[in-house]
């Protein structure tokens, strides 16, 4: 195994998570691709944790914290899409305009 | 891991292909039920990987935060939010898409390439394997003590903050008398409990 493997797969689930992000029309799909990204980031640390600093796994103690703020993200950007539903009555990213002009 | 090279690589092929394939699965499906079930698949496939690199304790922790509190978070927000209504067609939806996909596409060519012609140095010291979590919580309360502590405020705010900003928020009006409510509930805009439908 390489660790070239891992960030090419890692570097992969990004670019999908960026695709999905910029593309998506429903509020929530942007949530999950948000924690494609994250997801990405994480398999990335671990990979260099595991075969560039195998004896201190410092990379993993990252891992945790941004798993950490993941689930704080997810549960902070939850509640505003809920927000927002409740006012707007819909969640198509295209008619929160909200500050754009 | 006591796996032979072998079997590592194709066990590395298999969740390769699961989260790759649930992942694109996520953004492109219509149905997003069906998304919000294959995240959690790329959630566990990654687990998985996680268990390749040694980092049993991450793997565990993976599975526990992302499938059973994030997954579940999301569905739950599908739950609450989903109308069955299509979107309002926006014209030149596909140019938009197509130009994404070539952004994105550049973006990977660049740091495949970047990957491949980088020439990392691969450490030769011993893999501390289950001996990680020894590691990690001595990490936790020796240099990343901060950190740490921080973390553990940032998750209260966080759920203080959610709770407040999904609250339906209520101003009473001038000659509105709340005394009868206790000091200890917060004011809410009343809501009727049954027929959700619209």
């Amino acid at each position: 195994m390489q660790l070239e493997y891992f960030l090419l797969l890692a570097a992969a689930l990004f670019c999908i998570g960026i695709y999905g992000l910029v593309t998506s029309r429903n509020a929530i799909r942007v949530l999950m691709s948000l924690e494609l990204l994250l997801n990405a980031v994480n398999l990335n640390l671990m990979a260099f944790s595991n075969y560039s600093d195998p004896a201190q796994v410092k990379g993993q103690v990252f891992t945790v914290f941004v798993i950490t703020i993941a689930a704080a993200e997810a549960a902070v950007g939850l509640a505003i899409v809920l927000s927002i539903y409740r006012n707007r009555d819909t969640v198509d990213m295209q008619e929160f305009n909200l500050l754009k002009w | 891991m006591n796996l032979a090279e072998g079997v590592q690589i194709v066990s590395f092929g298999i969740l390769a292909f699961m989260m790759l394939a649930s992942a694109i699965g996520v953004v492109l499906l219509n149905n997003i039920v069906y998304s919000a079930f294959l995240l959690g698949v790329v959630f566990v496939s990654i687990s998985g990987l996680y268990i390749l690199l040694n980092a049993a304790f991450v793997a565990a922790a993976q599975i526990l935060i992302y499938v059973g509190a994030v997954n579940v978070l999301i569905l739950f927000g599908i739950m609450l939010v989903n109308k069955r209504r299509d979107f309002a067609r926006i014209p030149n939806a596909w140019l938009n898409q197509g130009v994404t996909a070539l952004v994105c596409g550049g973006l990977f060519a660049l740091l495949s390439s970047m990957i491949i012609a980088t020439p990392w140095s691969i450490s030769t010291a011993p893999i501390a394997g289950d001996a990680a979590l020894v590691e990690i919580g001595k990490h936790f309360f020796t240099d990343f003590l901060l950190p740490f502590e921080l973390a553990s405020v940032l998750l209260l705010m966080a759920l203080i903050g959610a709770i407040v900003i999904a609250r339906r928020e209520f101003f009473p009006e001038e000659g509105e008398d709340l005394s009868a409510e206790s000091n200890l509930t917060l004011p809410e805009r009343p809501r009727e409990l049954t027929g959700g439908r619209r």
